[in-house]
């Protein structure tokens, strides 16, 4: 990768190992020399068998985790402790169970130091923008998982992160739901145009979202193995776009690579 | 079952009782009377004890002595729990020197330590409050140390990724959850308290329910030992349906189905 590249980038991995030290002594070592850069602007896909280490990634790029080897770059400066710049989507549910639909969402502005009326009034407002206006007063627990989905996602926007990292965000989601709130990023994500690393196990998902699709081998000492440009155009529509001839042409070339990648994490997790 | 039905169950399970309770102990079957009843009184007795005990209006000053020490000991005791809870949850070094002592004293019957207190603190109710406290300060301890440490990872790395100061983990996440433990725990506290407060009557004392029971027992008047049962029955029964309505303020942001002990 060249320096140019890398100043350019939102997020920039270079040559990055992660390993975790072993209970019994010894070290596993999940991701071997990774190195991905991700355009401000632009749209990233990880793809990859389960347990490859997609989320570690994540992880590293967020600064929750530090690397073993290797460097990660924030617009051109070392990341040294959390990435202040990014806004983080979970997996797992992650909204606090104690705080209202609008609590939630108006944290992120409050620890900011905005006050707190200005925040509840903005947190009102993007409510509203992913379609919860009216569940402000409810808990999370109230909500279905596609709700709790929207409000995480109101929650992180607006914070206005420069980078959006997103864990598999709508695995738990039915498919229906999956491709609604699909569109909805799609349609906030046009507006401003943040850099997304978006991680899935899913292959349409992640070609009917992203610019580009990049391909993990299966863990362990993971390793980036394929990095396809999706040439659909903008603005798409996720149901709509799967029935494209060139959606069906990717899908097949990196399917292609990618099952021989799936069929070896299964081997890999039945032989532990 | 209809909610009617169910009540006319129930009142029918109190009826029985006391119609057995009432004819085993006056009247002869076979012979003898199955329920002496100087060892057992009678429905009737009893309840006309606890209505001299109202109209006299003596009772109250004994309901407030009680209620006055398990109020203390659940406030002291609770915020005592809270903050070593937290200390040690959030300082595991601590934790790890202390654990031995703290599994040591818990392990203790706290009975044994009321005759102390007594000694120490004299036979007014700070003797009492100070029994109610050790009892309702491991309870509360031991929930908020879990609460703290037990805080959901996920919800913790997205505090952190929302740009949370560790004061404001505290305010936002260990806090509340903290809070979410000891609430849960919160009928059991209160009982203790209400069991350190009579307890420690019983054992000394010149007001309170246990005090009124211990007199009663002294003189053998059996009638008097259950009127005193009875009335502190209800008076744990109110305080519990009072915690009810707390803890449903406090906790409206919790699932029903989970609900922890």
């Amino acid at each position: 990768m060249t320096e140019l590249a890398q100043r350019n980038s939102a997020v920039s991995l270079a040559g990055v190992d992660v390993s975790f030290r072993l209970a019994g002594g010894g070290i596993f070592t999940a991701v071997k020399n990774a190195s991905l850069a991700v355009a401000d602007g632009e749209f990233v896909a990880i793809v990859g068998p389960t347990g490859c280490g997609k989320s570690t990634l994540l992880n590293i790029a967020a600064g929750l985790l530090a690397p073993a080897a290797g460097t990660v770059d924030i617009f051109g400066s070392a990341l040294a402790s959390l990435n202040r710049q990014a806004g983080y989507l979970f997996q797992a549910d992650a909204l606090f169970p104690w705080k209202t639909a609008l609590e939630n969402v108006a944290i992120g502005l409050e620890t900011a130091g905005i006050p707190s009326p200005e925040a509840r009034a903005r947190a009102k407002e993007w409510l509203s923008r992913v379609g919860l206006g009216a569940f402000g007063d409810r808990y999370p627990h109230m909500l279905s998982g596609g709700q709790r989905k929207r409000v995480g996602l109101a929650q992180v926007l607006i914070r206005d992160p420069k980078i959006l990292l997103m864990d598999e965000p709508f695995g738990p989601l039915d498919a229906q739901t999956r491709q609604i709130m699909g569109n909805l990023l799609l349609d906030l994500w046009s507006a401003d145009r943040k850099a997304v690393l978006f991680v899935t196990h899913d292959l349409e998902e992640a070609i009917a979202l992203s610019d580009r699709v990049v391909i993990m081998s299966a863990g362990p000492a993971a390793r980036i193995i394929g990095d396809w440009r999706v040439p659909l155009p903008r603005p798409r529509d996720i149901s709509e776009v799967k029935l494209d001839r060139a959606f069906h042409d990717l899908h097949r070339d990196i399917w292609h690579m990618l099952k021989a990648e799936v069929v070896k994490g299964y081997a890999q997790a039945e032989a532990v | 079952m209809a909610r009617a039905q169910l009540t006319l169950l129930q009142v029918l399970v109190a009826v029985v009782s006391l119609v057995l309770w009432h004819v085993l102990t006056t009247y002869p079957l076979f012979g003898h009377i199955l329920l002496p009843p100087f060892f057992f009184s009678n429905p009737v007795d009893v309840a006309a004890q606890i209505v001299s005990w109202f109209a006299s209006g003596v009772i109250w000053k004994h309901l407030w002595v009680t209620l006055i020490e398990s109020i203390l000991a659940f406030v002291i005791g609770s915020i005592g729990g809270v903050l070593v809870g937290f200390w040690f949850a959030r300082q595991p070094v601590t934790a790890a020197v202390f654990d031995p002592y703290v599994k040591m004293a818990n392990a203790l019957p706290r009975v044994v330590l009321a005759p102390i207190f007594t000694l120490w603190f004299g036979l007014g109710i700070w003797s009492k409050v100070a029994l109610g406290i050790t009892l309702v300060f491991f309870i509360v301890f031991f929930n908020v140390y879990q609460g703290v440490k037990e805080v959901s990872q996920t919800v913790l790395a997205n505090a952190r990724m929302l740009g949370m100061s560790e004061r404001q983990l505290m305010r936002h996440v260990y806090w509340p959850s903290a809070l979410s433990w000891m609430f849960s725990s919160l009928h059991t506290s209160v009982g203790f308290a209400v069991v350190g407060a009579v307890v420690g009557e019983y054992l000394g004392s010149a007001a309170g329910l246990g005090y009124l029971i211990q007199q009663a027992e002294g003189v053998f008047d059996v009638a008097g030992v259950f009127a005193g049962m009875f009335v502190l029955a209800a008076f744990v029964i109110v305080i519990d349906i009072l915690v009810t309505m707390v803890e449903r303020r406090l906790l409206v942001w919790r699932p029903a189905a989970e609900t922890r002990t």
